[in-house]
């Protein structure tokens, strides 16, 4: 790897070592790359003439991240048509991640929705590789149709180890599982110590406004609970304007935020 | 040390400092303006005093000097990457109090937020220097003394510019041998504009939240805005840009990243993947840039955003006062009350 540029707006080359197709949208690449971040954090990626665009780790190891990806515009359907053995183009990690250290112990339950469940990913899998850091967690996890389901082989291994509820809203299509909207599912919880539980809800906006109504009526404290924001950052170093909610900058002081904090943020 | 000219002595020297810097400040440009027969008063190259048009105020304001209105960030060709050229010529900015402090703004933004500088801007900052041009009285769309931009101490060299005689204080010892070379030492106290004709009442940090969100107010900006982006651009402390990557047409393996001017009034300045908006009512984009220069901004760094120029009121096809939407601001909270 070539040493740090002065200027971080230069992004690094990394090979694609693996792509993964997750669903017929969203693909996950594990891309060569060694970097000190948490997850939560974020990447600026890009390709030379599509431009770039903020995408959340979805989870590392020593020498490797992996970034799942839905072909939603000019860069990402570009993104789409790589192979392994291509690069993609990378600066970062960007702003704050997920408080793991505090998490340690207690219970934890974590909402995901949609998409929303790729940067959880890797704190999944933290502590599905460290379980006895934590007493029980809770995923549960809400996806329009049954084709739209990302994770599904870490979805595989987490039921082998934890609470995991997957829900569609529209079973449109076979599906054994669950059926309705993922804040419908938080009250059947059993949380014994709603205070010493800490929550994650990350998805769309609206999503999340309910879900943490629901961990609300658990018990749950509201500085127990976080969640993540989704922005369009162009720069991640608080210049560019683009993610500035009142005076907080998504890219600096996010994406995650502690709910205490989030819920008084209107853009 | 302050130093006395008459006006072609300092014109000398003006000659004199264009070898070395590449001097800007207010100038006129015939048939330039947007409307037919009008002329632009913008910042460009000046030579000499009578280039300054001071009658009227600039239509933009001198941060496309250190903030271009669309700059490359790098050149790529093939899978290498290279920085463009930079030009290190110093220059010198002409400019009133309130643009100078407008660009104390920006450096807020682009140097101390984050954990690391902006290059860029960085670089071309380095090489600026304010030459502040005495302002006792402001134009009428002026609210600069409300914002307590008015006066600043943080000129190279300050200049009352009178019929007769060029009077300049020089703070900066760069400037001090030449001054004194061309000039003859005088005295000079900077005087600042201390009342505009426009005043401004801006709402009590203190008391002002976010339940002004709710307001009517900002319905009556919903259809009042075209979302044209005029104020952004002819504001000195709007700093938002977009990224871009460009591709050269005849050679689709080269091309280059920029960066260009953007405004939060603009449609999808605030659009994420997959097309959601947080604001697309055109009222909620007025109150998110209003809530910025006169209570975000200040909470996280100490000061008011907006330096009161009035430029945004003067451009906005609309006849849009965000003058009187401070005010109005401030009378709901009274209200409230």
């Amino acid at each position: 790897m070539e040493a740090r540029q002065e200027n971080p707006y230069l992004p690094f080359a990394a090979p694609i070592l693996d792509i993964y197709p997750e669903t017929e949208m969203e693909k996950t690449y594990r891309i060569q790359a060694r970097l000190s971040a948490n997850f939560g954090q974020f990447l600026e990626i890009s390709l030379p003439g599509y431009g770039e665009a903020p995408i959340s780790l979805s989870d590392m190891g020593e020498d490797w991240v992996d970034l799942t990806i839905r072909n939603a515009g000019r860069l990402t359907s570009r993104i789409h048509q790589l192979n392994p053995g291509d690069h993609l183009y990378w600066r970062g990690p960007y702003g704050q991640g997920f408080p793991l250290e505090n998490f340690t112990g207690g219970h934890i339950v974590i909402v995901a929705g949609g998409t929303g469940l790729a940067p959880l990913r890797g704190v999944i899998n933290h502590f599905r590789s460290n379980q006895d850091s934590v007493r029980k967690l809770d995923i549960l996890a809400g996806f329009k149709t049954p084709s739209e389901v990302v994770c599904s082989r870490d979805i595989e291994n987490w039921e082998q180890c934890f609470n995991t509820v997957v829900t569609v809203d529209d079973a449109c299509e076979p599906w054994d599982g669950c059926e309705g909207l993922v804040p419908n599912f938080i009250p059947g919880l059993d949380i014994r110590e709603p205070e010493n539980t800490r929550a994650i809800a990350v998805g769309p906006p609206v999503m999340i406004k309910y879900a943490v109504q629901e961990l609300l009526n658990k018990g749950i404290f509201q500085d127990k609970i976080w969640v993540s924001m989704e922005r369009r950052m162009h720069c991640g170093m608080g210049k560019c304007g683009h993610c500035k909610i009142e005076d907080k900058y998504v890219c600096l002081d996010g994406p995650v935020f502690n709910w205490s904090l989030a819920k008084n943020l209107k853009d | 040390m302050a130093y006395g000219f008459d006006p072609e002595k300092f014109d000398n020297m003006l000659e004199e400092l264009g070898k070395k810097y590449k001097l800007f400040g207010p100038t006129r440009y015939p048939q330039a303006g947007a409307l037919s027969d009008s002329d632009l008063v913008t910042f460009g190259p000046v030579h000499r005093l009578k280039d300054l048009e001071l009658s009227v105020q600039s239509t933009y304001s001198p941060k496309e000097l250190i903030l271009p209105v669309n700059q490359t960030m790098f050149y790529f060709t093939g899978d290498r990457i290279l920085e463009p050229e930079i030009d290190q010529t110093p220059m010198i900015i002409f400019l009133h109090p309130c643009d100078l402090n407008g660009i104390k703004r920006l450096d807020s933004i682009f140097l101390e937020n984050g954990s690391e500088p902006d290059p860029y801007y960085q670089q071309a900052r380095q090489r600026v220097r304010f030459f502040v041009l005495e302002c006792t009285q402001g134009f009428e769309n002026c609210f600069c003394v409300s914002m307590q931009a008015n006066a600043t101490d943080e000129y190279d060299v300050f200049l009352r510019l009178d019929e007769n005689e060029v009077r300049a204080d020089v703070k900066s010892p760069e400037f001090e041998d030449t001054c004194a070379r061309f000039g003859k030492q005088c005295d000079l106290e900077p005087a600042f504009v201390q009342e505009n004709a426009k005043r401004v009442r801006v709402p009590d940090p203190e008391k002002l939240d976010n339940s002004i969100f709710e307001s009517d107010l900002w319905r009556d900006y919903d259809q009042r805005c075209i979302a044209c982006g005029r104020c952004n651009l002819s504001c000195p402390t709007c700093s938002c840009f977009t990224v871009r990557d460009i591709l050269h047409e005849d050679n689709p393996e080269q091309g280059e990243r920029r960066r260009f001017w953007t405004g939060c009034h603009l449609d999808g300045f605030d659009e994420v993947s997959g097309g959601m908006v947080f604001r697309p009512a055109r009222g909620d984009r007025m109150r998110y840039k209003t809530m910025h220069k006169i209570y975000d901004f200040r909470k996280r760094f100490g000061v008011h955003m907006c330096v009161g120029c009035g430029r945004c009121d003067k451009v906005c096809p609309q006849y849009i006062s965000f003058a009187d939407c401070i005010n109005a601001c401030t009378e709901l909270l009274q209200g409230a009350q």
